[in-house]
């Protein structure tokens, strides 16, 4: 903390012993001056960070320990927790649903991606070689993402509603047959990542352009000299220079769309015939249905085993950027 | 700005009608949906509701009722699920910007003892998704470590967790380790103490940040479901989008679909009127986070 000018001071006391007025003080006086200003300093510091220290505490570090410690114990708040081992473990392995639950959220992400991670690079490509309008572009694409992700469910829902709903009448009108859309067990996870992408393709369409728009110029100008057609250029020129953001959103839509809630437990309730049942609705049953928080603990535990390899990854890929 | 397509083409004859095409169809695409859902709701939330039961649907109201608006705002007592968002939202803002500026100013300037260990404790969270937490943080706000209290019900559960954000004091201190060391130690030599420091120097620079970190923390709270959700059991005290989503199965349609656009109104004014620091939180928090 010391600046270079008190430091060049405290090497050559001897040589200036009073400068400009100063009294002369002994090496060890100022030291203990220096001393006392580090401590102070650092007890200002501390009194500036002890909320949040307590915040963290409580919310987020306590918890963590916690966590683990549930997925070992039976908690139902009527009887005092008892130890289980792995039991909570083995009783969600058990559970027909455990794994339809991950063969959903599995798909959800896998669908999620090729239409949540093509369409918005594709869109941002696009947009990006517009001249008009841009403005407009850019807000539209972004306005549903600042609609509550409870509206845009409920909205949907009424979309999907296979009477007056907006798809079967427009399809109607068309002359074509309608969709049964969330009332069906092969569609309803299918209708459920449209609405997750409609809703969200907003933000990563927008970093994309971001992104975009830091591709220099004469890179496109020289492959063009050497002959690279659209095509080519796009493989060669785009992909590589927005390799990192690519793949960066990548972790985060992964990380994201398997921790997907609000629209299967709004929409569908996990239906029909367990289909949308997610990983996560699962574990709000356990615990705020079943009332057994041990094993939704345990559930949490395993996610984040699932999920924590690319949350570091992606906190890795990000800090390294930061570096550069 | 040279971009995929070289301005050359773009000025032929068939490179000019490519364009007109390319445009007009993405115009069209967009206009279908991403505005199209949007004048549905609020029409739809205007036609009575044996309208709204017909099969198919109209696309122009044949009756309109704006009175709806009105019915669904004393219906859903509306007034009072805003005022509880209000006071939910704006609080997790303020708890925030109350915590977590004085957190990154004490880690970026002040540099005290540990502080790397503390920051990277902190930065540690980040790698846990956030609904990895939501059971044992349920169980912590049910009764408090050592305090015992009970925060169920309390809009302190929404705005304590919340200033536990990482990414908040990550983004601040990013932004107080480029404000120069040389204007901290000028104040310090007026003998101005790291507080008033902090108060008369820092934070009007800072500006720009904050606004970011405000908008966030506001739009993210007010979007926020699951943990809403959780904690606030007791109906009256629940949040629009938990008590939007309670009554979704017994409100008359109409009134549920203008309850909708009445719930989304503020965020989307927010946006009209924030876009810049909005888009601007938007690459700070994906990329660089």
């Amino acid at each position: 903390m010391s600046s270079p000018r008190s430091s060049s001071l405290l090497a050559w006391p001897a040589a200036k012993p009073s400068r400009a007025g100063r009294p002369a003080v002994s090496p060890e006086e100022r030291r203990r001056t220096r001393l006392k200003r580090k401590l102070k300093e650092n007890l200002t510091a501390y009194g500036l960070l002890c909320a949040a220290l307590v915040v963290f505490a409580l919310f987020s570090w306590y918890p963590i320990v916690r966590g683990v410690l549930l997925s070992f114990q039976q908690v139902d708040f009527v009887n005092a927790p008892t130890w289980v081992g792995f039991g909570n473990f083995t009783r969600l392995f058990e559970d027909p649903l455990f794994g339809v639950a991950w063969r959903n959220t599995l798909l959800f992400t896998g669908l999620a991606l090729v239409f949540g991670f093509a369409v918005p690079f594709l869109t941002a490509v696009l947009l990006n070689e517009l001249r008009h309008a841009k403005a407009f572009f850019r807000l539209a694409v972004y306005l549903p993402v600042m609609l509550p992700p409870v509206v845009t469910a409920l909205m949907w829902k009424w979309f999907y509603d296979p009477g007056p709903g907006l798809f079967n009448s427009a399809l109607g009108a068309a002359g074509l047959p309608g969709g049964q859309w969330l009332d069906s067990s092969t569609t309803a996870m299918l209708s459920l990542v449209f609405v997750s992408t409609w809703a969200n393709m907003g933000s990563t369409t927008l970093i994309y352009l971001a992104a975009l728009g830091t591709i220099p110029g004469e890179l496109y100008e020289a492959a063009e000299l050497d002959g690279a057609g659209l095509w080519k250029r796009l493989r060669h020129v785009t992909f590589p220079q927005t390799r990192f953001v690519l793949l960066v959103l990548l972790l985060l839509q992964i990380v994201a769309t398997m921790q997907v809630f609000t629209e299967p437990y709004v929409m569908t309730g996990g239906g029909p015939d367990d289909s949308t049942v997610t990983v996560l609705l699962l574990l709000y049953r356990y615990a705020f249905v079943y009332n057994d928080f041990g094993s939704a603990s345990a559930m949490s535990l395993l996610l984040f085993v699932a999920l924590g390899v690319f949350s570091a990854w992606y906190v890795r890929l990000t800090r390294k950027a930061d570096q550069s | 700005m040279r971009t995929l397509v070289s301005p050359g083409a773009l000025r032929s004859p068939r490179g000019k009608v490519v364009y007109g095409v390319v445009f007009a169809g993405t115009l069209a695409v967009f206009l279908l949906a991403f505005m199209f859902p949007l004048y549905w709701v609020v029409t739809g939330a205007m036609k009575s509701p044996q309208e709204l039961a017909q099969t198919p649907a109209t696309l122009v109201p044949h009756e309109w009722h704006p009175e709806t608006f009105a019915d669904a705002w004393d219906q859903l007592s509306l007034g009072k699920y805003f005022l509880n968002t209000l006071v939910v939202a704006g609080g997790a803002w303020l708890a925030q910007l109350a915590i977590d500026v004085p957190a990154a100013f004490a880690l970026s300037k002040l540099r005290p003892k540990f502080g790397n260990v503390v920051l990277g404790l902190m930065l540690a969270t980040l790698m846990l998704p956030a609904t990895a937490l939501l059971v044992p943080t349920y169980v912590t706000v049910t009764d408090l470590p050592l305090l015992h209290l009970n925060l169920i019900n309390s809009p302190a559960a929404v705005w304590l967790p919340a200033a536990a954000n990482a990414f908040n004091i990550y983004l601040l201190k990013r932004f107080f380790d480029q404000i120069p060391d040389e204007l901290i130690e000028a104040a310090r030599l007026d003998g101005a103490g790291p507080v008033r420091t902090l108060w008369r120097i820092i934070l009007p620079i800072s500006r720009p940040i904050l606004a970011v970190v405000s908008i966030l923390a506001v739009v993210t709270a007010w979007k926020d479901f699951i943990w809403p959700l959780l904690v606030f059991p007791d109906t009256g005290k629940q949040t629009l989008s938990v008590m939007l989503q309670r009554v979704a199965i017994d409100m008359p349609l109409n009134v549920l679909v203008a309850g909708m656009v009445l719930a989304s109104l503020p965020m989307v004014a927010l946006f009209l009127a924030f876009q810049r620091q909005i888009l601007a939180g938007l690459t700070a928090g994906s990329l660089k986070g």
